[in-house]
């Protein structure tokens, strides 16, 4: 075995794993500090309309409270610069919330005051006394309103390239003239991510113009930007830690209202500010998957070949910002058409601003594709895995670019053989066991392999030790133990000796984790910085030592103590001699995204879902009972996170397909499902075992390691797969989600 | 359902506004020596402290606490605020999710939806106070092995449930242990994987 073959491939136990189950990992509300105070936000209780007065006396007086700030005498934020439109105007295309700034209210919980005091209970406490009366105007939060003013976003009006824009390949509208066709409606309601740890941050001003912010982020330099920004201060001066993450799935890569209040709150009582959400604000006020309409028109051949598409999709979004996701990409790029054309709108409500969530609009695009897909196999009478093998691309149809790698074909051959898609039966509701019906069904999912800028910073300790530093953060997917895998691989050290450090803002740059594009865009800037340290070394070893001058970098060893060559183990470098000619020891290296190949070739990651579900006649009830999904995502670096990742993502299409939805009292402009209670997600008696099977081969053109990312089709397709099963077992074509048992009794 | 009154009625927590009223907005001109300098004291501080606190005595990972304690501090608050016990998570504050599952007495328990002082005299496990020294609990160390977790946030919680499981009797199956698992929430979706390590420790046959 080749040393750089060892641990990329492998089931490396993650390296954080004994922090992680002895309680020892520290999330951003479990810092201490010295004089630490508690933040409790208070929200409008209107949807819409203007603050006229806020009575915070009986709060300011009760016990413990350091501060009650409202807009009436909230410290000046110098990045809330006015907007110099009429206020009374709601913006289309706008910013972030400006917390405390103005009296208008743009939805309902809006925060509108935040009480400081010296202990939790104490803050909670007054932050109920907090009574404000409002000037209420009429709200609209019902979507099938907002329809009717659905608009271009600016940035389809900017840029007609833009994904979000309208698109066209043949011509628009095809479907309709053809003879074998269907139209179909598709919603989905809103999601909520629901992270398990309730966002929260502790904000810290050390002195009146540097800021340290411990929060729930998924990129620290993102958050360090936005609020520098927002405070008018030199990016060095914020600084943001994010070591663990509770799970995110999106609602942390943007900055919200609770951070902007908790840092206004320490400016406010020069103290430390502890800011933890309640489960109804996760709802609130920190985004959410947007209530989306979809429409797809499809005809076809006799022979089963796909004539035109076209998808149009309407997202919702808030009045104050909008908020785009491409929700018909995969339309554009799956299937083989002459004709396909998409659209795609927001429609702007009283409520507030969504946020991308775990396999954001293509999850959403691929429930109305894929199982407009399974309609129309079944209109043609062909088995849904046959039709879309008559209408596989070999090439990207979008643009006619060569796939940097697509494998999905041996996907569909895999799964299908994995959960017995030949037990299939082509007419629904003939398959039973016992009182339960039993169908089958698949979905394909896709998301851009996309590889952007990044640095790694690398550095070689006396004792033997390499130490990496990025300011990457991991939610979840096990980032440190993949990066540990690429620079043990890179160095021809065992992970033990290396020490990955991240979820920092002054580590070197990294991108935001998100979008599936960690392991492409911090992998090779590790492995690079791994190599080019081994290159300084032996540079500098060779200073005094001609065996080191002669050899290449790739001969040279890490022993315990000293640098060595392959061969030559009398060659010997101490590292504390080598060491001493340099500052440190540290490595910088950037990585740079590979703009050419990106020009040359089209980059997705591919997965297919293929799922059993039994369907309760009586009662409606779905279980699904066997789940197999299936990627092409590149190399594999870790074989035991990538496929928790993967079943984790099957686990989140569950919830998406049978229970997620924000339900809205549109009276009232509030959500009803405020908690955990009412907002259901998977169980653990709701999850079957789920299947993981990777095709693992390596794309040539993504990056060195040939990684392509697996975050987000893990659950793009899930949910279609799901629903298409339903289906094949009752005959019923659910196509608003989730799919609940009222829908099939 | 909501009986708070808008004002504390209680008679200290009046003395106590009273003072800080009198301080705050108009001690200086208008109030007498004396209050000013109970203000300046702290002495509304210290009122509150003996007074809104009880005493309460808990044992928790083999050590014990003499502590002074508001009524009103669930257990969860009282570790992860006041003992930086911070092991034990907050994930929903309604017993929903069972990120703060603990054991008392060795039951498990949502400590979100207990007052620390309904458990006076008690003793207190934490994800802390698991592991013998160094030595990882054999839940702990499948959770591991088996990568029972993502982001790992509602992993104290979920291994906490799953010994208690183990310990009640209810690991008998992959669907039993679904079914008494299913009280502790894991939106990372590792179900598969935390069944997985349960019946390794299950069928090990250590001591749990």
């Amino acid at each position: 075995m080749k040393p750089q073959d060892k641990h990329i491939g492998g089931t490396l136990n993650r390296v954080d794993g004994h922090l992680k189950v002895t309680g020892a990992a520290t999330y951003s509300a479990e810092y201490e500090l010295p004089g630490m105070s508690y933040a409790v936000l208070v929200g409008s209780t209107i949807a819409k309309g203007r603050i006229k007065s806020i009575d915070a006396r009986a709060a300011e007086r009760a016990p413990g409270v350091l501060a009650v700030i409202t807009h009436f005498n909230s410290p000046k934020v110098p990045g809330f610069t006015p907007t110099g439109k009429d206020p009374s105007q709601p913006q289309t295309v706008g910013g972030r919330l400006k917390v405390f700034h103005d009296d208008l209210v743009r939805f309902n919980d809006q925060p509108i005051a935040v009480v400081v005091a010296d202990t939790l209970e104490r803050a909670r406490f007054a932050a109920r006394l907090v009574k404000a009366e409002y000037a209420a105007e009429k709200h609209e939060t019902d979507m099938s309103a907002g329809l009717k003013q659905a608009f271009v976003p600016t940035q389809a009006k900017k840029n007609p390239k833009s994904p979000v824009a309208d698109y066209v390949r043949g011509t628009a509208d095809a479907y309709k003239t053809g003879t074998r066709r269907l139209e179909a409606e598709y919603i989905i309601p809103t999601e909520v991510h629901h992270p398990m740890e309730l966002q929260s941050i502790i904000a810290h001003w050390e002195a009146p113009d540097r800021l340290t912010l411990y929060d729930k982020t998924q990129g620290t330099l993102a958050t360090r930007r936005d609020f520098a920004k927002e405070w008018n201060l030199p990016e060095e001066n914020v600084k943001v830690i994010a070591t663990f993450v509770g799970g995110a799935f999106g609602n942390a890569l943007h900055s919200w209202p609770h951070e902007s209040a908790a840092i206004i709150a320490a400016k406010k009582v020069n103290r430390p500010v502890k800011l933890v959400l309640t489960r109804e604000q996760m709802t609130t006020m920190v985004g959410y998957r947007p209530h989306t309409w979809q429409k797809i028109g499809m005809s076809a051949s006799a022979d089963g070949k796909i004539t035109a598409i076209t998808h149009e999709a309407t997202g919702q979004t808030s009045s104050y910002e909008e908020f785009t996701e491409s929700t018909v990409q995969q339309t554009r790029m799956m299937y083989e058409s002459p004709n396909v054309n998409t659209r795609y709108r927001l429609a702007a409500l009283d409520v507030s601003t969504p946020i991308w969530m775990r396999g954001p609009g293509e999850a959403t695009g691929a429930f109305a594709l894929e199982s407009a897909m399974d309609e129309m196999a079944y209109l043609l009478n062909l088995d849904p895995l046959e039709f879309r093998l008559r209408n596989y691309t070999d090439k990207d149809p979008e643009n006619g670019k060569p796939w940097s790698s697509k494998f999905l074909k041996e996907c569909y051959q895999m799964g299908a053989e994995r959960i017995g898609w030949n037990k299939r039966q082509l007419k629904p509701g003939s398959l039973r066991d016992g009182e339960w019906l039993v169908g089958y069904g698949m979905g394909v999912g896709t998301f851009g392999a996309h590889r952007g800028s990044s640095k790694a910073n690398v550095r070689l300790l006396p004792n033997g030790t390499v130490v990496l530093q990025s300011a990457v953060t991991d939610i979840g997917p096990g980032t440190g133990t993949a990066m540990t895998q690429i620079a043990a691989d890179a160095l021809g050290l065992p992970p033990d000796k290396i020490r990955f450090e991240w979820g920092n803002s002054q580590f070197a740059q990294a991108p935001t984790q998100g979008g599936s594009a960690i392991v492409n865009t911090v992998g090779p800037a590790v492995q690079e910085a791994c190599m080019a340290m081994k290159e300084k070394l032996r540079t500098m070893a060779g200073a005094s030592n001609a065996a080191f001058a002669s050899a290449r970098k790739e001969e040279v060893v890490f022993a315990d103590t000293y640098l060595t060559l392959n061969g030559n183990p009398g060659a010997r470098a101490s590292y504390a001699d080598l060491l001493k000619q340099t500052d440190g020891g540290f490595v910088t290296v950037e990585s740079k995204p590979n703009g050419e190949n990106n020009q040359k070739y089209s980059m997705y990651s591919f997965s297919v879902h293929f799922a059993e579900v039994r369907v309760n006649p009586l009662t409606g009830e779905v279980r699904v009972s066997k789940l197999v999904s299936c990627a092409d995502a590149g190399t594999i670096v870790n074989q035991k996170t990538a496929g928790n990742q993967m079943k984790g993502g099957a686990v989140g299409g569950i919830g998406m397909a049978l229970m997620e939805a924000a339900v809205m009292d549109d009276r009232f402009g509030r959500y009803v499902t405020k908690d955990l209670a009412d907002y259901h997600v998977p169980v653990q008696a709701d999850a079957p075992a789920v299947d993981v099977l990777f095709v693992n081969q390596p794309d040539p053109h993504v990056n060195a390691l040939g990684t392509k990312g697996i975050g987000e089709i893990a659950i793009i397709g899930v949910a279609p797969a799901i629903a298409n099963a339903v289906f094949n077992a009752t005959g019923k074509r659910i196509r608003e989600l989730p799919i609940t048992p009222d829908k099939l009794v | 359902m909501n009986t708070e009154p808008d004002l504390p009625a209680n008679h200290d927590e009046a003395r106590r506004n009273f003072l800080k009223q009198s301080s705050l907005l108009t001690a200086l001109a208008l109030v007498p020596g004396p209050v000013v300098e109970a203000a300046a004291q702290n002495l509304d501080e210290r009122v509150a402290s003996a007074f809104e606190k009880v005493p309460l005595k808990l044992e928790i990972n083999g050590k014990k606490f003499k502590l002074d304690v508001e009524p009103r501090t669930t257990l969860l608050d009282l570790l992860r605020e006041q003992l930086h016990l911070t092991g034990t998570k907050k994930g929903c504050d309604y017993g929903q999710c069972g990120a703060c599952t603990v054991h008392v007495d060795g039951q498990r328990v949502n400590s979100c939806l207990s007052f620390a002082v309904m458990h006076e005299g008690k003793k207190i496990t934490t994800i802390e106070g698991l592991a013998d020294g160094d030595k990882l609990h054999p839940m702990q160390a499948a959770f591991v092995k088996h990568d029972g977790f993502q982001c790992g946030y509602c992993t104290p919680g979920q291994i906490m449930s799953a010994v208690a499981c183990v310990r009640e009797g209810h690991a008998g199956s992959e669907a039993e242990i679904r079914e008494y698992m299913s009280g502790n929430i894991c939106r990372c979706g590792a179900y598969t994987n935390i069944v997985a390590a349960i019946q390794e420790v299950k069928n090990g046959g250590q001591k749990v």
